[in-house]
């Protein structure tokens, strides 16, 4: 696909001025890394604070006809498992489309933000979860898709004070709070979330103050611009899935180890329970096990194991158990790092397992996730 | 010494009765900090633009040719014990295996330094 046909997300201009390698990826023209290169900017994301142009997401906000967002908030949860009608306003949530088979057709985070629902849904999947939910929410809902909003990130140890200092309410926010918020004079809804592992927020701005703000944030002491090459990294390390890779249509909520995001209401006994696409067999997964899991792995050595990689019982590979969905080097583990799914026998931390690479067996140990401790700034203080 | 170039970004040196084969600067620069290479077993015979090592970044896994018919006799242990020493010597300290030429008369096939700046464009 040669660049002039891909979209441009506001920041377009900036990252070039900044130097990044464009790639394509999911139709836009994106920033893989800027000078600095992948290591560098996983390492500047993990110990300050790392800008992040995730504009090619889609944001998208649901209304109820009714005009009670009790009424949206209950027909999107015919879509995802997760509670979405005791989502408090000014909080978020992730969650995932499922399909009939409770495969997963898009992962997602929802925001209630007073009469308004917030979604925001990935770049690649964004026309078929739009369809998805204008077929099975118009009656209840007006949907709106916010193409002239921009979404940065600004993730890592100092985006809190970062952030603070242009903006001194989000000092009071939680992991997982929202709030709309005048930021240099832009009017933006800011998360305190991400897919770093990090604390730090998504920063909904419109897309003509994008580039400005971007600039602001980018001035401030600490803050680096970083590129999709080092977001897969730290996403991976954090143990966090990426669609397409470590979940799609084939694989289950629970398969996916994402059953903590299906609060007790949505479960066998809750108040709503089940009332999604795949209920049935999400539900039973929950109370009967799944036959694979997604877990960690640690593989031994230095040579990075990376998505599509057999998994087997032991080095004679012989016996499949199953296979490496993301995997690479993880900077800050400072080793090959990778997630996949295994069998439910052999899902448990400290299980030895073998990958395949290039016809060779390479001991992995199953690990608990995350491989980098999380930063999110769960409590006050 | 002067080096000979490929198309897929190696270059070869020969050194006595055997040769060395690395990775051009522009190829170290396309692939970014390196954090692991390994040549191919010992021995393994390989045809011109068959795979004889990998080196790996962050992101992906890159397959490195054997610039001409021959016999993989080892990989440079420096490189072996840090991948990052290619990406900072490339055309010199940091070649990636040693390599044993069985058609030296294809070498005439491969472009020197002029013309892979030129092909570099």
């Amino acid at each position: 696909m040669s660049t002039e046909s891909l979209l441009h997300t506001p920041l377009f201009s900036l990252h070039t001025a900044l130097g990044a390698r464009m790639v394509p990826f999911a139709g836009y023209a994106m920033p893989l890394q800027y000078a600095e290169g992948i290591m560098a900017e996983h390492r500047h994301t993990r110990t300050q604070a790392g800008l992040f142009d995730v504009s090619h997401m889609g944001q998208v906000r649901l209304r109820a006809r009714s005009g009670a967002v009790r009424d949206a908030a209950l027909a999107l949860e015919q879509l995802v498992p997760a509670d979405i009608a005791g989502l408090a306003s000014g909080r978020q949530r992730y969650t995932q489309f499922t399909n009939a088979q409770g495969g997963i057709l898009d992962d997602l985070m929802v925001t209630r933000l007073g009469d308004d629902l917030l979604v925001v849904i990935n770049a690649a999947c964004k026309a078929a979860d739009i369809a998805h939910m204008r077929a099975h929410l118009s009656d209840t809902c007006t949907l709106d898709v916010l193409e002239d909003r921009a979404l940065l990130a600004l993730q890592g140890p100092l985006a809190g004070q970062v952030l603070a200092a242009l903006a001194p309410a989000v000092a009071d926010m939680l992991f997982m709070d929202v709030r709309t918020l005048d930021i240099a004079g832009a009017a933006c809804v800011v998360s305190r979330s991400g897919y770093t592992g990090e604390d730090g927020f998504e920063i909904s701005v419109p897309a003509a103050q994008a580039e400005a703000l971007a600039r602001t944030l980018l001035a401030q002491p600490g803050v680096a611009p970083i590129g999709l090459g080092a977001r897969d990294s730290l996403r991976l390390e954090a143990g966090l899935c990426l669609y397409g890779a470590d979940i799609d249509e084939t694989t289950t909520p629970v398969e996916a180890a994402l059953e903590w995001s299906i609060q007790k209401s949505r479960r066998a006994g809750g108040v709503r329970a089940g009332g999604f696409p795949g209920a049935e067999i999400i539900l039973a997964q929950l109370s009967e096990g799944t036959a694979r899991r997604r877990v960690g792995l640690l593989p031994e050595g230095r040579a990075p194991v990376r998505g599509g990689a057999g998994l087997f019982a032991d080095a004679t590979l012989a016996s499949p158990v199953g296979k490496v969905t993301s995997g690479g080097f993880g900077p800050t583990v400072d080793a090959p790092v990778a997630m996949g799914y295994v069998s439910t026998a052999l899902a448990q931390p400290g299980q030895a397992v073998a990958a395949e690479l290039r016809g060779r067996a390479v001991p992995c140990t199953v690990q608990a996730l995350p491989f980098v401790p999380a930063g999110f700034r769960r409590t006050a203080g | 010494m002067s080096l000979y170039y490929t198309k897929e970004h190696e270059w070869l040196r020969i050194e006595g009765d055997s040769a060395v084969v690395g990775i051009t600067r522009h190829a170290a620069n396309e692939l970014g900090e390196l954090v692991f290479a390994e040549a191919r077993p010992a021995g393994t015979v390989v045809k011109a633009g068959e795979t004889a090592a990998v080196v790996e970044s962050v992101k992906a896994a890159s397959d490195i040719y054997a610039p001409v018919d021959g016999e993989v006799l080892d990989a440079n242990p420096a490189v072996v014990d840090d991948a990052s020493r290619i990406s900072a010597d490339p055309e010199g300290e940091g070649w990636i295996f040693r390599f044993r030429l069985s058609a030296p008369e294809q070498l005439s096939g491969l472009m020197d330094a002029a013309a892979y700046t030129a092909f570099l464009g």
